[in-house]
């Protein structure tokens, strides 16, 4: 197979810090060792159900499923010595949630090389929760074309389903509370990498939705 | 005919006495048998004569009748108001004339003195029947095709030499149609520029003001200049007026205290002709006015129905009401700033208007044996205007939600109370 | 970001960086086989033009459709003022049919403002008489930064009739709130009233001299002149205008290389461009063109998507 050139993704600016600050409410779940060994282990899967790389794509979903994209790529060329294609998806304009919150700036979709029509395409996201980010996924790559099969990898399931999807590969099942917030920190994005499951505070209806510039972590998959 | 005994007013602002009226005159001696005014801490004027307002009858009934404007005029403290040409049909025969004057008797509240037309259906080409209204029932002396501008200089000299047969007088509506058109609608300047609106330059006026004291100067006629806006104009009135040339001049409330920056929000409300100028302007025309180059204070009040100004400004009618707030405005902007004084405002408001239109019955010095036109004023009275506190058919009133101080109080028209308290009598 | 957009004082600088780069993500939808996102489905936007405008209205209807939106024209030419019926009137006629958008072109200036007033419905200025065209501003203002990078001190030269420009207002407005430097060239007659007192206020600079100015130009707007103007005394003929303020063949070899060279259209070649400049390489208005598109679907898409934005 022709070595495909893995598409540039956009790199988050890198804050100043990359300790965790001090422990804040809650509890480690996953700390940057755990991430770390998860990451490899989904790479391993996915490579195993689809028997190597052919017709294989990752797309990220932003702004950290684009982070856990690119580092599974990066495993995924070590152990076949090849390049995955890889490509980021923006759902915002897909949500269905849109009139309930102040507009929200998309975010880039880049398509990966060689589009996704035929593809086995992997969507990546840090977390799974109600299952809407993933279903607007589902939407959003509808207009972008037709792939194969569509499996999804998440670091992170914490359950409390509202739609009838299930992902593929998971880095960590976290049964949690509705009114726990988990919180994910990437290297790229937040300086540090950690998943953290804390008690909502001062929230009266339910799931913490995320900053305006991005799907949350822990509310919006 | 009633009797009046008016107490403890300060006449003309001097001191306080007492004011007598039987029979429709100011007599010397308290009449038996008469309503009493109490006036204490009220100035008495003579009745206010307004030069200038529009009463849309015949022709725009929806927006103020004779009857509804002189409601307006009498609340306003005006006991003879002038009533301009540009209705529909236009005032330009004498048959028109007496319809106005009849419609004004009926309401029987202020003396409504038709103006006519200078020319045939305001076309300015044509002179209209000047002689003929002037001979008419309606005594017509002030001409004027106010709207529009007297534009041809050979027509208007041909006004102006026309009614020194019968004493009467042009005002001028100064506004050359080639420097400021149809569209015009906002002092030319910075504004206007920043906000897109078609400029309204304030030389367009001062050309005609200055074209048209020449005219006066060489037919030996009278002119006047209708609601003087600009200061370039005050300085062409003031060296007409120093070289003996017989030139008189108004001005409005609202050009007393208004400026263009309202116009930034594109309110129509605002939207007047001649148009709101800069301070400067408004500062120089209080001058004028306080120093006599200005003559006198004329509302120009222009009533218009609700759907005539609910358009875009520049598609949106000329024109706001002034009759109710006349003299809160003088009041306000001349007297409580020491610039003049009440016997100033009795001039301005009432006797020199009267004289420059002829109207012999009113603009008196309030001395015996004189019609008892009277105007009564509480000079410390704080109003906020309250645009649906009208007696006018129309609410295109600049003055809502503005704070002013002075009212008038009662209205008295040759005897006879027609307003009391500030309301109708 | 403000409700409406009437005038390109309605955006902060934050908001017009959001603009833009939602527009950049728009731009990508118009080359996909499905030109589609949902966002605005179940949104009602109505195109009120009372002037004619095929390419200001078509680039709205196309915006708002991409969008998912349902897209309805109303031409009020002619109606209103000639029928006795008031603007107010025909404004509430439309909204009360349930508006969300009101996409507005007036050829009276302030239009946009009034009619902001008179309904709950969210207005977007398309342009009104000679005050503003907020989304043109947005439009060039990207495709020059597209161009150059940023716009940030770069001098941006906007030549033509300024007096009647609604395009120059919101330019000048807003490629000052980006930071560029901005100098007018008009002859006096087109200069707007009072442009003394507020160049120096809002911080542009004019000139009558546009050869003076030009080498030193990172971009030039080349706006419209009608020929109708010359009727009114504004210049004394089409051939004298262009020799003083065109951008002719010769003054497009002085410009710096790689300096585009905008205008909103419809062009007159030959009048205040040559057809060599409006055909060069260096020209940017058919990027204008499709700029149009991905800004007003950021537009309709900023001011519609959220919550409060529904009727």
């Amino acid at each position: 197979m022709a070595p495909a050139q893995s598409a540039s993704v956009p790199a988050a600016s890198v804050p100043a810090a990359s300790v965790p600050p001090a422990p804040a409410e809650g509890r480690t779940v996953l700390d940057a060792r755990d991430i770390s060994r998860a990451l490899t282990r989904i790479s391993h899967e996915i490579l195993e159900r689809n028997k190597g790389l052919d017709n294989l794509v990752l797309l990220g979903i932003p702004t950290r499923g684009v982070h856990l994209a690119r580092r599974i790529s990066e495993r995924i060329a070590k152990v076949e010595g090849a390049e995955v294609p890889l490509g980021t998806l923006d759902i915002t304009m897909y949500r269905d949630d849109l009139r309930r919150h102040p507009t929200r700036n998309p975010q880039h979709t880049l398509m990966p090389p060689g589009g996704v029509d035929g593809k086995v395409v992997v969507l990546v996201d840090d977390v799974l929760f109600s299952g809407r980010t993933v279903r607007a996924a589902l939407d959003a790559m509808n207009d972008l074309g037709r792939p194969a099969t569509v499996r999804l990898a998440v670091l992170v399931d914490r359950g409390h389903r509202e739609l009838p999807i299930r992902a593929d590969h998971v880095g960590k099942n976290l049964p949690s509370a509705r009114t726990e917030r988990v919180m994910v920190r990437l290297e790229e994005s937040d300086g540090y990498d950690e998943v953290r499951i804390a008690p909502m505070t001062g929230a009266v209806n339910g799931p913490a939705t995320g900053p305006l510039t991005g799907p949350a972590t822990g509310a919006s998959a | 005919m009633s009797a009046l005994v008016i107490k403890g007013a300060s006449v003309l602002g001097d001191g306080g006495s007492d004011v007598y009226v039987e029979n429709g005159h100011l007599v010397a001696e308290a009449p038996t048998g008469a309503r009493v005014v109490d006036a204490d801490g009220l100035v008495a004027l003579p009745g206010l004569v307004d030069l200038h307002t529009h009463l849309r009858e015949p022709g725009r009934e929806d927006a103020e009748t004779v009857l509804s404007g002189s409601q307006a005029a009498a609340l306003g403290g005006f006991t003879a108001v002038l009533a301009m040409a540009n209705t529909s049909p236009v005032t330009d025969t004498a048959e028109a004339a007496e319809r106005v004057l009849d419609l004004g008797r009926t309401a029987g509240l202020v003396d409504v003195q038709p103006v006519g037309a200078v020319t045939k259906g305001l076309a300015g080409q044509e002179l209209a029947e000047l002689g003929l209204m002037a001979r008419s029932r309606a005594k017509v002396r002030v001409f004027s095709d106010d709207g529009r501008c007297v534009h041809d200089p050979r027509v208007m000299r041909r006004a102006l030499e026309y009614v020194r047969a019968f004493g009467g007088v042009v005002s001028q509506h100064s506004q050359d149609p080639d420097l400021a058109g149809p569209t015009a609608c906002c002092h030319e300047g910075e504004l206007s520029g920043r906000l897109g609106l078609p400029g309204w330059p304030g030389v367009a006026e001062e050309v005609i003001v200055a074209r048209d004291v020449m005219l006066a100067r060489h037919t030996n006629s009278r002119v006047h200049v209708a609601h003087v806006s600009t200061a370039g104009s005050v300085e062409v009135i003031r060296w007409a007026k120093s070289r003996g040339i017989d030139v008189t001049a108004e001005v409005t409330p609202h050009h007393l205290l208004l400026t263009t920056d309202l116009l930034s929000g594109y309110d129509p409300v605002f939207k007047v002709n001649p148009p709101l100028r800069p301070a400067e302007d408004v500062a120089a025309l209080r001058d004028a006015l306080a120093d006599g180059t200005i003559d006198a204070v004329a509302t120009d009040h222009a009533p218009h129905a609700r759907h005539d100004k609910e358009h875009a400004f520049v598609d949106a009618a000329f024109g706001m009401l002034g009759l109710e707030t006349a003299l809160s405005v003088v009041s306000d902007v001349m007297v409580t700033s020491g610039a003049m004084t009440w016997a100033d405002v009795a001039r301005v408001m009432s006797q020199n208007p009267a004289r420059i239109a002829g109207l012999d019955g009113h603009g008196g010095t309030l001395a015996v044996g004189q019609p008892a036109n009277i105007t009564l004023v509480d000079p410390a009275a704080v109003v906020v205007v309250d645009r649906a506190d009208s007696a006018s058919l129309s609410r295109n009133n600049p003055w809502h939600e503005r704070k002013l101080t002075g009212a008038v109080v009662a209205t008295v028209l040759r005897g006879t109370p027609t307003v009391l308290n500030g309301a109708l009598a | 970001m403000n409700k409406h957009l009437l005038s390109v004082d309605d955006l902060a600088v934050g908001d017009v960086e959001a603009l833009f780069d939602t527009a950049a993500e728009m731009h990508d939808v118009q080359h996909r086989s499905v030109k589609k996102l949902p966002a605005l489905r179940g949104r009602t936007v109505v195109n009120l033009f009372f002037e004619d405008s095929t390419r200001t209205r078509s680039s709205f209807e196309i915006a708002g459709k991409w969008l998912s939106a349902d897209v309805i024209n109303v031409s009020a030419k002619g109606s209103s003022v000639s029928k006795g019926e008031s603007l107010r009137d025909t404004v509430l006629t439309v909204a009360a049919m349930g508006v969300d958008g009101l996409v507005i072109r007036h050829g009276a200036s302030g239009a946009a403002q009034q009619v902001s007033q008179w309904t709950d419905a969210v207005v977007i200025n398309a342009g009104d008489g000679m005050h503003e065209h907020p989304t043109q501003a947005l439009l060039d203002a990207y495709t020059i930064q597209r161009r150059l990078g940023t716009l940030e001190d770069k001098h941006v030269v906007i030549v033509g009739d300024l007096t009647h420009s609604r395009v120059f207002r919101s330019n000048v407005l807003l490629l000052a709130k980006l930071g560029a430097r901005v100098t007018v060239v008009a002859p006096p007659t087109l200069m707007p009233a009072g442009v003394t007192a507020w160049s120096k206020d809002a911080g542009f600079e004019t000139t009558y001299d546009l050869d003076e100015v030009l080498p030193h130009a990172d971009a030039v707007m080349m706006l419209r002149v009608q020929r109708e103007r010359m009727s009114g005394g504004f210049f004394p003929s089409a051939r004298e205008y262009t020799v003083g303020y065109g951008l002719t063949r010769d003054r497009l070899g002085v410009l710096k290389p790689g300096a585009p060279i905008c205008h909103p259209g419809p062009m007159n070649r030959g009048l205040e461009i040559a057809a060599d400049a409006a055909d060069a390489a260096q020209s940017a208005v058919l990027d204008q063109v499709s700029a149009g598109v991905a800004i007003r679907m950021s537009v309709l898409y900023h001011l519609l998507a959220g919550e409060g934005s529904a009727s």
